[in-house]
């Protein structure tokens, strides 16, 4: 590999800025938790390829230590997250979250 | 270069996939294939360690767990839509304020001159002591990151204690437990008959 980037920085901004507003769709247009934690996914995705790029582009690792960071974080996240999709599914039989309003004042 | 443009292509359908399926099931599918090619993307940018961790916790544990989920609640009652009023309507003009400014951090970010990197030296990809290897990702880690680390150790354990805590009282067979449950509603009975008062 040689030592300049295999793409401009610019480019990796852009495809990061794409990929995460595929993920802001996903949660804002789906009613489905699931889908909804996978566009939260897609959204960590991005912002960890953004760091990657970066970390690259400085050929400093701590930018590559912070999204393995981030990646454990995701993993807890989608833990709770698919916990509580457990707990209403279990206690309202539907998983539709504009039916879901148990914490509603 | 080549490799850029079909990884991105590549990952944009796949994430259109992912957010357009029918069913979650063929969302999985999709975010399968769009983290296994941003794993060739890290791999591109010299992170190595950071490629096999995506395969392995995002591929290997956060998908299963997806279809376990999936599994247990599939008993053909999951709604979904896409309609648009789902969208709010003053989510229109922020969504457009916030890509035009994207679009100036692009352009901004293509215009600056970068000055030359301070870091570890490169080498190919697989070559140990250079930025990016496994060796390297390590030995920062358990050194000069040791803090962020254990930081994450401790995120990990309270998610796993935040799971059993929400997730794990399903034991409602046995008689203790039944018995347990009626002093619970009898405890929460007084207590709402105290608020009343």
């Amino acid at each position: 590999m040689s030592g300049a980037l295999s793409a401009p920085i610019a480019n990796y901004v852009a495809l990061s800025g794409i990929l995460f507003f595929l993920g802001v769709t996903g949660v804002l247009l789906r009613r489905n938790p699931l889908i909804m934690l996978m566009s939260i996914e897609l959204m960590f995705n991005a912002a960890n390829l953004l760091l990657v790029a970066f970390a690259r582009l400085w050929t400093q690792n701590v930018g590559q230590i912070f999204a393995f960071l981030s990646i454990t974080v995701a993993a807890a996240e989608a833990a709770i997250g698919l916990a509580i999709v457990v707990v209403v599914f279990r206690s309202a039989r539907h998983v539709d979250v504009d039916e879901t309003n148990l914490m509603k004042g | 270069m080549i490799l850029f443009w079909i990884l991105s292509i590549l990952l944009i359908a796949t994430a259109v996939w992912t957010i357009t399926a029918s069913k979650p099931v063929y969302s999985v599918v999709g975010l399968l294939a769009h983290f296994v090619a941003l794993a060739v993307l890290y791999l591109s940018l010299s992170a190595e360690f950071l490629a096999v961790m995506q395969i392995i916790v995002y591929s290997g544990a956060i998908l299963v767990l997806f279809v376990f989920v999936i599994a247990l609640l599939s008993s053909g009652v999951a709604p979904f839509s896409v309609g648009p009023n789902r969208l709010p309507k003053a989510l229109v003009p922020v969504m457009g304020i916030v890509i035009i400014a994207f679009g100036m951090l692009i352009y901004a970010v293509s215009r600056t001159s970068m000055p030359a990197p301070t870091g570890q030296t490169l080498g190919p990809v697989g070559s140990a002591g250079v930025f990016g290897s496994v060796a390297d990702f390590g030995r920062a880690l358990f050194t000069t990151q040791l803090l962020p680390f254990e930081v994450t150790a401790f995120i990990l354990m309270v998610a796993v204690i935040g799971v059993v805590l929400l997730a794990g009282d399903a034991m409602e067979s046995s008689g203790s437990a039944a018995q347990a449950k009626q002093v619970h509603r009898e405890m929460r009975e007084a207590i709402l008959r105290e608020g009343d008062r």
